[in-house]
């Protein structure tokens, strides 16, 4: 049995709220990080602990804190990215739903290490439950002396306001966040400068996932030693993975770094419903596929990426034998189609005409030259446009193609979908 | 607008280093207030705000929630992306389209039903999942919707 960490107050009852966050202990570890720790050791423990981001690239979070300039006597920002989108992930909505205190436990902590004044929680606006629960909780804390000035006595001062999204997937890559709160079109912009330097307003921001931020508190209370010794070395720590498609038991699971996902699939999901794996979309639909032969791997930022695909944000959809493969790779492009937000060409037209080809060749209508086709649309979108998005459709759709070109060949031959 | 909701959005501006970052959620305040997000109303906002006109109508635009045309008294969001696809969503899309008679993206003539397809809710566990105006709907079937339909429509009647 796994210790959950992340996970632990999620069955009490009544676990949003301040009272049952703080007989569990809440708010102890940003007394002591406030008490015992300065700004810049807080920032060397959690580089010591190896945390890495958790909303997808997997950056080291206390180096992404230390490039923000020390004392530059401007205001530095934090904002908690709460605009979780990536299909087939649903960790952070569980986390603010049923933890919201243990969210703005992390969020001091991270504003007392880089010195920030205040926090925006970009929370995507379809979770109105989510949102309900951290503004509540925002006012309970407010209330309670533990946002606002002087917090906990200790001298330091913060204010969290949560900045709802009105439905727009980009919004969860960091600048184009960043230009939602400003109150402009969420468009990514170039990087340099990166946010740390030049961010929220122009000033220095530092943007962290909500799971990322809920580490916080446990490392402050447990340890660097404790948090590294948690799955992979260079890659450690608790970790949510989100489960769903066909398999027998979908759902949230709070597994160490670095489970397998044979093991994640078999020993806690159940398996796949028909009991017989295709494949794998390993963290949202962002992340390449991975074939049923390959599941014995790591499900951690460096294992998944040696293997061509990656974390992600470990939403784990699970495509078992009954699943057609086109019809997978057409919906996901047609997402990213629908979430491009126009400003780069070859993500805005490429994902629209990637889109166009997969969906005649699911109706039996392709031809052979499609297969070529789409090869050269991945080829024209990839790393050609200013953010990830673009990247991750043309990587998503490349590894469909590459690991079951037979399937998209079966659709040419016959002249229909084999399984619809 | 109504004087209590400027009132909310100023206290709201007060959040930000700028007014302009104050439009989006002002809009999601007068939207629930109002049929529609329509030119007026963008007006007012931006004059509130005190900032162009543009500013408030191109986030208005950009955003999938803020609706520049009216929508129904009940929104149905039904979830179509990978794991609810798989959980036979397109199905239940064309059971709604027929149960409603109208094809997604339109309203039921009453003005009770707008319908529409979306991307990822972020319940994939439960799924298919459909989000219908702030409420979500999940493990959803047939017959799961037909019971809701028949219950949305008694709530008009109360």
């Amino acid at each position: 049995m796994n210790e959950k960490v992340l996970l632990r107050n999620i069955d009490t009852p009544g676990s949003h709220n301040l009272a049952a966050y703080q007989t569990a202990g809440g708010y102890r570890s940003v007394a002591s990080a406030l008490a015992d720790f300065t700004p810049g050791e807080l920032i060397e423990l959690v580089k010591t602990a190896g945390l890495r981001g958790r909303g997808g690239a997997g950056f080291p979070t206390g180096v992404k804190w230390g490039f923000v300039p020390r004392d530059s006597g401007k205001p530095v920002y934090l904002c908690c990215n709460a605009d979780e989108a990536e299909p087939g992930t649903f960790k952070d909505r569980a986390l603010m739903e049923n933890d919201p205190h243990m969210v703005i436990e992390g969020i001091l902590i991270a504003a007392y290490a880089i010195g920030a004044t205040t926090t925006y929680v970009y929370i995507r606006g379809e979770y109105t439950v989510s949102i309900e629960r951290m503004e509540a909780a925002i006012a309970e804390a407010y209330s309670n002396g533990l946002l606002g000035e002087n917090i906990l006595n200790s001298g330091f001062s913060h204010d969290v306001h949560v900045h709802r999204g009105a439905g727009a997937y980009i919004c969860g890559e960091e600048t184009a966040l960043l230009e939602s709160i400003e109150g402009r079109r969420a468009q990514p912009k170039f990087k340099p400068p990166f946010p740390a330097v030049s961010g929220l307003y122009g000033f220095p921001t530092v943007i962290n996932n909500v799971e990322t931020l809920s580490c916080l508190p446990h490392i402050v209370e447990r340890g660097a030693d404790w948090f590294n010794s948690i799955g992979p070395e260079r890659s450690p720590g608790p970790k949510l993975y989100c489960v769903s498609g066909l398999v027998r038991k979908p759902g949230l699971y709070e597994l160490p770094m670095g489970t397998s996902l044979r093991e994640l699939l078999d020993e806690h999901a159940g398996g796949p419903r028909s009991g017989r794996l295709k494949a794998v979309i390993p963290g949202g639909v962002s992340a390449p596929m991975i074939p049923a032969n390959d599941i014995d791997i790591g499900m951690d930022f460096d294992s998944l990426a040696a293997a061509g695909s990656m974390l992600g944000s470990a939403g784990v959809i699970v495509l078992d034998d009954t699943a057609c493969i086109v019809r997978v790779a057409l919906r996901i492009m047609e997402f990213f189609n629908h979430e491009s937000c126009g400003k780069c060409t070859p993500c805005r037209e490429g994902n629209a005409w990637a889109a166009k080809v997969l969906r005649r060749l699911e109706a039996g209508r392709g031809q052979r030259e499609d297969l070529d086709q789409l090869a050269f649309l991945c080829d024209g979108i990839f790393g050609n446009s200013f953010c990830a998005l673009g990247d991750a459709a043309a990587w998503s759709l490349g590894a469909a193609l590459k690991h079951f070109r037979d399937e998209f060949e079966r659709h040419i031959n016959d002249g229909k979908c084999p399984y619809h | 607008m109504q004087e209590h909701v400027k009132e909310q959005i100023n206290e709201i501006a007060g959040r930000y280093r700028t007014r302009r970052s104050a439009i989006m959620p002002a809009l999601a305040l007068v939207q629930e207030t109002v049929d529609s997000l329509h030119g007026d109303i963008l007006m007012e906002v931006a004059n509130l705000l005190d900032v162009p006109e543009i500013w408030v109508f191109e986030v208005a635009t950009f955003y999938e929630m803020f609706h520049t045309e009216p929508v129904g008294k009940f929104h149905i969001q039904l979830c179509t992306n990978v794991s609810c696809m798989l959980a036979q969503a397109e199905q239940l899309a064309q059971h709604l389209e027929t149960k409603l008679q109208i094809s997604r993206g339109g309203t039921t003539p009453d003005g009770m039903f707008t319908l529409t397809t979306v991307e990822c809710l972020g319940s994939c566990n439960t799924a298919p999942v459909m989000m219908v105006n702030r409420d979500y709907h999940e493990n959803l079937d047939e017959q799961r919707i037909d019971d809701l339909l028949v219950q949305f429509r008694q709530q008009m009647e109360h």
